[in-house]
């Protein structure tokens, strides 16, 4: 099969999948029952996004001076819940984070 | 305390396209510091590819999405058999139709053809911002063109990241840690996002499991892991009554 087959039955199916609720409930409701399951998946999907990276990024837990992602990663976490504010939180991550390779 | 802006004040009072367009352009921007070197690094996996430098570039605009574009281009090379890329790459983004499924209350007022065209530029990035930032916005039209400027605000500087990968080689250098922006985006969208108790008993174990779940590969560890995480808050929403 061409390379140029395969890139396009992948992204036709990449579509399917983004639209495939959004298509299901079009002309109807989202039916009752899935309303509190879906109330999760943000939070639930964005924590899964964050902890691997900052905690494991070589796919271990490492809170150690040999991960200066986890420190940097507190850091951040309390910028965060204080400021709210991506810039800010994306500042004090990256900065403390070039700080710490500096430091360790 | 949700993202508040005076353009979103309410139903009864309508801001512009053009407001909504900018306010997304301008929740995204920061993601591009983590996602525009990934886009480099694609770009040059795609120029020394097996399947040729245009067949792997192409996966930006047909596929879009670095995970799956790796998959891709790195399976091929190998002489992976077609069918297992494909199904590869599939898995890979699998974890859109979760996002099809809180996504289609909000794009239920849109026109069909918004519906498709914002769909085809759904990311991670895009999601969680807007998710995050609708909290509390009930106007479907700010919520189209918020989400098309927040979309088009990743999709334009990943396909010139790609393009630049490609013709130059370009990287930015392992030790800028550039990438841990996105981490850094998603902790503050977390945040806002977690409400209540039930949401932050699915974070802690979503997040939990996505370490345990490391070793799944293909980012079935981060479907698996939100599965976990939105039974927990179930769960804590039963016991809290």
């Amino acid at each position: 099969m061409s390379a140029w087959l395969i890139i396009v039955i992948i992204g036709v199916g990449t579509f399917l999948f983004r639209i495939s609720f959004i298509a299901m409930f079009a002309k109807r409701d989202v039916p009752a029952w899935l309303g509190p399951p879906l109330r999760y998946v943000a939070p639930a999907v964005m924590a899964a996004l964050v902890t691997p990276g900052v905690l494991a990024p070589d796919g271990a837990i490492d809170p150690t001076t040999g991960n200066p992602r986890f420190f940097a990663g507190l850091v951040a976490l309390v910028v965060a819940v204080v400021t709210r504010s991506v810039v800010w939180t994306v500042v004090a991550g990256l900065g403390s984070l070039w700080l710490f390779q500096a430091w360790f | 305390m949700p993202h508040q802006s005076p353009s979103k004040a309410g139903p009864e009072h309508t801001p512009s396209g053009r407001t909504a367009f900018l306010d997304g352009l301008g929740d995204v921007a920061p993601l591009n510091i983590g996602t525009v070197p990934f886009g480099l690094i694609v770009g040059v996996a795609a120029a020394s590819s097996r399947m040729g430098a245009l067949a792997g570039w192409s996966t930006s605009p047909i596929i879009f999405g670095g995970s799956a574009q790796v998959v891709t281009i790195d399976l091929h090379n190998a002489g992976a058999a077609a069918l297992v890329v494909i199904a590869t790459a599939l898995i890979v983004n699998a974890r859109h139709v979760m996002y099809s499924a809180v996504l289609a209350a909000h794009f239920r007022p849109f026109p069909t053809m918004w519906k498709y065209g914002l769909s085809y530029l759904m990311t991670d990035q895009i999601f969680a911002t807007a998710v995050t930032r609708w909290e509390g916005v009930v106007d479907p039209f700010y919520k189209r063109w918020y989400f098309l400027g927040g979309a088009l605000g990743l999709w334009v500087p990943w396909q010139i990241a790609t393009i630049v990968g490609v013709l130059l080689g370009a990287q930015v250098p392992d030790a800028w840690s550039l990438d841990f922006a996105i981490p850094m985006v998603f902790l503050v969208l977390l945040i806002l996002a977690v409400q209540d108790r039930p949401g932050m008993v699915a974070a802690i174990v979503g997040g939990a499991a996505a370490l345990i779940g490391g070793d799944i590969p293909y980012n079935l560890g981060l479907v698996v892991a939100t599965g976990c995480g939105i039974v927990a808050g179930l769960i804590a929403e039963r016991w809290g009554r």
